[in-house]
């Protein structure tokens, strides 16, 4: 059973919304003896990086979460802020993240390119380190998703990012290390191309 | 601001009254379509960048969002939606957020709450919170001011420009700036409009009110627009104004 874990951040409908589509049973909930049985996670989340990480502490589901992830080694996928909280930290705020991923999240410095914040609308991934989250299914060609974000995740090690998208930079927008895997734009939200990535995340 | 980074968003933006779809001009006199799930259906095949609906009379009498209706709208969409209409408190965004609802465009009940922004934001991130300003063109040189159906409190600005200014202070995460007389009237947008609120922030702006061909996109993104929303093009088919829902195809979209 994939369990979307709810922290109180982010519109969690739409993810159950396409898992449904894709035939997949699945649970919203904060309730540790659920997530304790998970066979996948998935970490959403729209908004702030302290909230988020308070919202977790508050709810003491850090320890199992991290037993989760990094001893059990279920798949987990985290999304957007999700993505964001896998790292260590955020220029967004003064919480340490979870950890899972050596990484950062850094705000954008988009002033220099004079590009607008948020990074709002459809961009294109290019998928690196041949990764099954982007196996292409028949007759796609291209990764189209679609992002809402400020902050981006910088990994200390290349080997780590799966998807690379142009924001004035180029930053990692998908990120994975074994067992754990973010995506900083919405596959629930990104039609074929999101159901295509999140059937790979299920089929795991 | 330079845009071409991301390609340009084509919003259809969908009025809803008693669950029913509906479109105005001006505004005013609307005219019953059809069925709203089928048109969500056609647009989610056609793969559209993104919906914006707007239930018109809740966003007039400020009651709550019809919730069961949005789910089965929401469950049915997998593409970014927004949604406006008798958002008041935080506790009606937290309910359709969980329904699979993306954003919500706040308006209405700024006149009477103008701190709504600055609250919603600070709960549920920038980037759920699109403000969306109404202006009208009067008066002997057609000045523009925000409209609001009642008197907003003072610290609202009227003006164009400083109201774009004030909702990006307050946390917005994004703008939808409507020409309401160009509204429905597929003759174009007021580019002059829509490049003097582009040009007063650095969030994303949504241009609406008057599109009417793809040439009419294109102006708009020319203008600033990161996105431009439509309602009649997507809507209408022909001068005679025949229902057909609509969408252009990904590669012509591509290549404004």
């Amino acid at each position: 059973m994939i369990v979307i874990v709810d922290y109180g951040m982010g519109n969690l409908g739409s993810i159950q919304n396409m898992l449904r589509r894709l035939g997949q049973d699945s649970t919203v909930t904060a309730e540790k003896e659920i997530i304790a049985r998970a066979s996948k996670l998935i970490l959403p989340g729209v908004g702030a990086f302290d909230t988020g990480m308070q919202r977790l502490n508050d709810l003491q589901l850090v320890t199992l979460l991290n037993e989760k992830a990094l001893v059990e080694r279920v798949p987990v996928l985290g999304i957007c802020l999700g993505m964001q909280l896998i790292t260590n930290s955020s220029e967004e705020g003064a919480l340490p993240g979870l950890g899972w991923i050596p990484a950062r999240t850094l705000k954008f410095q988009v002033n220099e390119f004079d590009l607008r914040t948020p990074h709002m609308g459809w961009n294109e991934v290019e998928p690196s380190n041949d990764h099954h989250l982007f196996k292409v299914p028949p007759g796609q060609s291209s990764f189209r998703y679609y992002f809402v974000h400020t902050y981006f995740v910088e990994c200390e090690d290349h080997a780590n990012v799966i998807g690379w998208t142009n924001y004035g930079n180029r930053f990692a927008s998908a990120i994975a290390s074994g067992n754990v895997m973010g995506t900083q734009f919405h596959p629930e939200k990104s039609h074929k191309f999101g159901m295509a990535l999140l059937k790979s995340f299920s089929d795991m | 601001m330079r845009e071409s980074v991301l390609k340009p968003r084509l919003i259809p933006i969908l009025l809803l009254r008693e669950r029913g779809l509906v479109k105005t001009v001006r505004f005013a006199k609307p005219q019953y379509l059809g069925d709203p799930l089928n048109a969500l259906k056609i647009f989610n095949e056609k793969e559209v960048d993104e919906l914006i609906l707007l239930d018109i009379d809740r966003s007039k009498s400020g009651t709550e969002p019809d919730y069961a209706f949005l789910k089965e709208i929401a469950s049915e969409c997998f593409m970014p939606i927004a949604y406006g209409g008798g958002i008041a408190n935080l506790e009606t965004i937290r309910k359709l957020l969980r329904l699979g609802i993306e954003k919500v465009s706040i308006n209405s009940c700024l006149a009477a709450n103008p701190g709504f922004i600055r609250e919603a934001s600070r709960e549920f991130g920038n980037s759920t919170i699109v403000v969306s300003m109404d202006v009208k063109r009067s008066g002997l040189f057609q000045r523009s001011a925000v409209h609001f159906n009642r008197s907003p409190q003072a610290q609202v600005p009227k003006d164009p420009k400083a109201f774009a200014q004030w909702a990006q202070a307050e946390g917005a995460g994004e703008i939808v700036v409507t020409s309401i007389a160009n509204e429905g009237a597929m003759g174009g947008l007021d580019l002059s409009l829509v490049e003097l609120v582009a040009k007063s922030v650095t969030i994303p702006v949504i241009a609406h009110g008057g599109v009417g061909s793809l040439a009419d996109v294109k102006a708009g993104v020319a203008a600033g627009a990161t996105a431009v929303a439509a309602g009649s093009f997507c809507v209408y088919h022909g001068p005679r104004k025949a229902v057909l829902i609509s969408y252009p195809a990904r590669k012509d979209l591509d290549q404004l």
